[in-house]
């Protein structure tokens, strides 16, 4: 199947090239890093972790939105989304790869980062991380491959798939979960001491994730010459509301809690982010910004007469992905250290050679994304064209 | 030669099982036999006791002796900084204790701070390679060649104790002190209470190098040693201890 990916038409090849100059492009920046070390980053000495761990964190929850697709069509039976699961589990396994990928640009020695598997820790909830992130990347990559292949022989999946199907539900999950845990246990960072993380990180991931994939089938439907169906996306999209109403009643929940209870230990991080702190408020536009996203997009997609124009809705998932981008992918990890447990407010600024790298592993990421939606396409495409042809 | 399926297999076995037959029969021989030097300094439990009422203003000489006996680099930008010991005013070190109406002299008291080596060390329990671990005395240690720089610990810890490295050290080290490894760029460093010094019988650098005795040494455990009769006669408290890492640096005040 994979020489499906190897024939395209000329948007297909110009849009491989540019992803495959940006990829390049932070490899050569990562190369200066790597001679350089860390610092070349805007990391510091207070702000220990900046945009990679932040992205790791964010597109954790894209890679466990597939359960999104998966749970109503094999446990609920919801034939609409039998089209899409395989996109659903191919947008994971390409979100893992980019997950793994900004871990180890984080790392100050990554030569030996086999280190986690030679010396396993189990009460280091990284150690974890690394199992159950590599599980999932397993378990997507065969199934989305074996139903793909199945689909392509119009041969019905073998019997063993199913059990890697249900597994996955709950592996979904506890990719999340744990990844909240890394955040949440950690006792000098009061910002993220709260049992509502991982709660806030699934709601937030259920409805960034299947608003990345109502885009990616409306790009397909427009540029591929595959649709979804009206129904799966118009399903899609109420899941994406009622995970979006969820993530910012979290968010209201923590707000809650910290402005009313008037800790300062609390407060004053969610003070950084909202209202700036003593002079400092790098992050207040991009917050607010989020905010207004984040309630724009859920008043779009509540109005069924909004979410089902097509156009809209592209606008509105836009709107959400953007906004929980912001909230998780550059918020919630730099926050947690501002102000730091001496009290003392550094700023972080992300460098260029930092943002050139995160490009680059976007744009792997990326790149995978597009060869495996290549394929996909191209063995729908196929089936339907013997289908037609037996027709006649 | 020809290889049939069979004898691969049964090469391929072998193979394998001398690749595991190590790991299994190891623990029989690998016991560690930890030596212990009869001048060696040793403890239950070691703490510190820090009086900053003592200290002259301005003073820096525990921190010099320390930075320059473990071959702390000077970057000379606090982004990339590295630091075993320093000092904060009382604000930063005790947030919660601190209020408008705290007399001039303890708000401007700057205090000697470091790593706490906490009995429930939350940097020990997150570290993904235990390239940061705890000895049985207490003093929580880091393995420079096992540390991947993830820089979990540098979250975990609720006291800003740890420094990365986030670039190579070495051109910044003013004088390179034979006795004591440098680090390379990349792993996270910390205050280990002088490990080194204390098996050779002598008591941490910052601890010597200080001629108003402000920082007293020893064993916790022992009720009749100097740190424990000192603790036990003057009020003291300890950062952030309801965080329940059981902090070891007393601050006397």
């Amino acid at each position: 199947m994979l020489e499906k990916a190897l024939k395209g038409g000329r948007g297909y090849w110009v849009w491989i090239a540019f992803l495959l100059i940006v990829a390049a492009t932070g490899f050569f920046f990562y190369l200066r890093q790597l001679d350089y070390g860390l610092g070349i980053t805007g990391m510091s000495r207070d702000v220990s972790w900046g945009l990679y761990i932040a992205q790791f964190t964010f597109l954790v929850g894209v890679a466990a939105s597939a359960v999104m697709l998966v749970l109503p069509y094999y446990l609920h039976d919801y034939k609409a989304f039998g089209k899409i699961t395989v996109l659903g589990e191919f947008l994971a396994v390409s979100a893992v790869i980019m997950c793994v990928l900004f871990i180890f640009v984080d790392l100050g020695q990554p030569s030996r980062v086999m280190n986690v598997l030679l010396h396993p820790s189990p009460t280091s909830i990284l150690f974890w991380d690394m199992i159950v992130l590599s599980g999932y990347l397993v378990i997507n990559i065969f199934t989305g491959w074996v139903i793909l292949s199945c689909n392509r022989k119009e041969i019905p999946p073998p019997g063993w798939v199913k059990p890697l199907i249900y597994l996955s539900i709950p592996w979904a999950v506890s990719i999340h979960t744990v990844t909240a845990f890394i955040y949440a246990g950690l006792p000098g960072r009061s910002f993220w001491l709260t049992a509502i993380m991982a709660p806030r990180f699934l709601a937030s991931a259920f409805a960034s994730g299947p608003a990345l994939l109502i885009i990616f089938c409306l790009i397909l439907k427009r540029y591929g010459r595959f649709d979804a169906g009206e129904k799966a996306i118009q399903a899609l999209s109420k899941i994406v509301a009622y995970a979006l109403a969820t993530s910012i009643f979290f968010v209201l929940v923590e707000l809650f809690t910290a402005f009313y209870s008037q800790i300062p230990e609390h407060a004053r991080h969610f003070q950084y982010l909202f209202a700036g702190l003593e002079g400092h408020h790098n992050l207040v536009p991009w917050m607010w910004t989020s905010a207004g996203l984040a309630f724009t997009a859920l008043a779009m997609l509540i109005v069924p007469q909004i979410r089902r124009r097509e156009g809209w809705l592209a606008v509105a998932c836009t709107a959400v992905f953007v906004s929980l981008w912001i909230e998780k992918g550059l918020g919630l990890v730099i926050t947690g250290f501002i102000p730091s447990p001496l009290d003392a407010i550094t700023e972080y600024h992300p460098t260029g050679t930092e943002i050139a790298i995160t490009l680059g592993v976007w744009a792997i990421g990326l790149m995978i994304l597009t060869l495996f939606y290549k394929i996909f396409i191209s063995v729908q495409n196929d089936i339907e064209g013997t289908r037609f042809k037996n027709n006649n | 030669m020809t290889t049939n399926r069979r004898e691969f297999l049964k090469i391929a076995g072998a193979s394998a099982l001398t690749l595991v037959a190590p790991a299994i029969l190891c623990p029989a021989w690998a016991k560690e036999n930890v030596i212990t030097p009869s001048r060696a300094l040793t403890a239950q439990r070691w703490g510190m006791a820090v009086d900053p009422s003592k200290c002259r203003a301005d003073c820096t000489d525990c921190i010099t002796a320390c930075h320059a006996v473990h071959n702390v680099p000077n970057f000379g930008n606090p982004k990339d900084e590295i630091k075993w010991i320093w000092t904060e005013p009382f604000a930063s070190v005790f947030p919660a204790e601190d209020h408008t109406y705290q007399g001039q002299s303890l708000q401007k008291l700057r205090m000697p701070v470091l790593c706490n080596h906490c009995t429930n060390p939350p940097c020990v329990r997150v570290c993904p390679t235990k390239a940061t671990f705890q000895r049985p005395d207490g003093i929580v240690m880091m393995d420079y060649h096992r540390c991947i720089g993830c820089r979990l610990c540098m979250a975990a810890c609720p006291y800003g104790a740890r420094s990365m490295n986030y670039r190579e050290p070495r051109p910044f080290i003013a004088k390179i002190n034979p006795d004591f490894p440098t680090r390379t760029k990349g792993v996270v460093e910390k205050c280990n209470f002088c490990e080194e010094r204390l098996v050779k019988g002598l008591l941490p650098a910052c601890v010597e190098a200080c001629k108003e005795k402000a920082l007293v040494f020893g064993d916790m455990e022992n009720t009749r040693s100097a740190i424990r009769r000192l603790i036990e006669s003057r009020f003291n408290l300890r950062r952030r201890a309801n965080l329940g890492t059981n902090p070891q640096i007393y601050y006397i005040l």
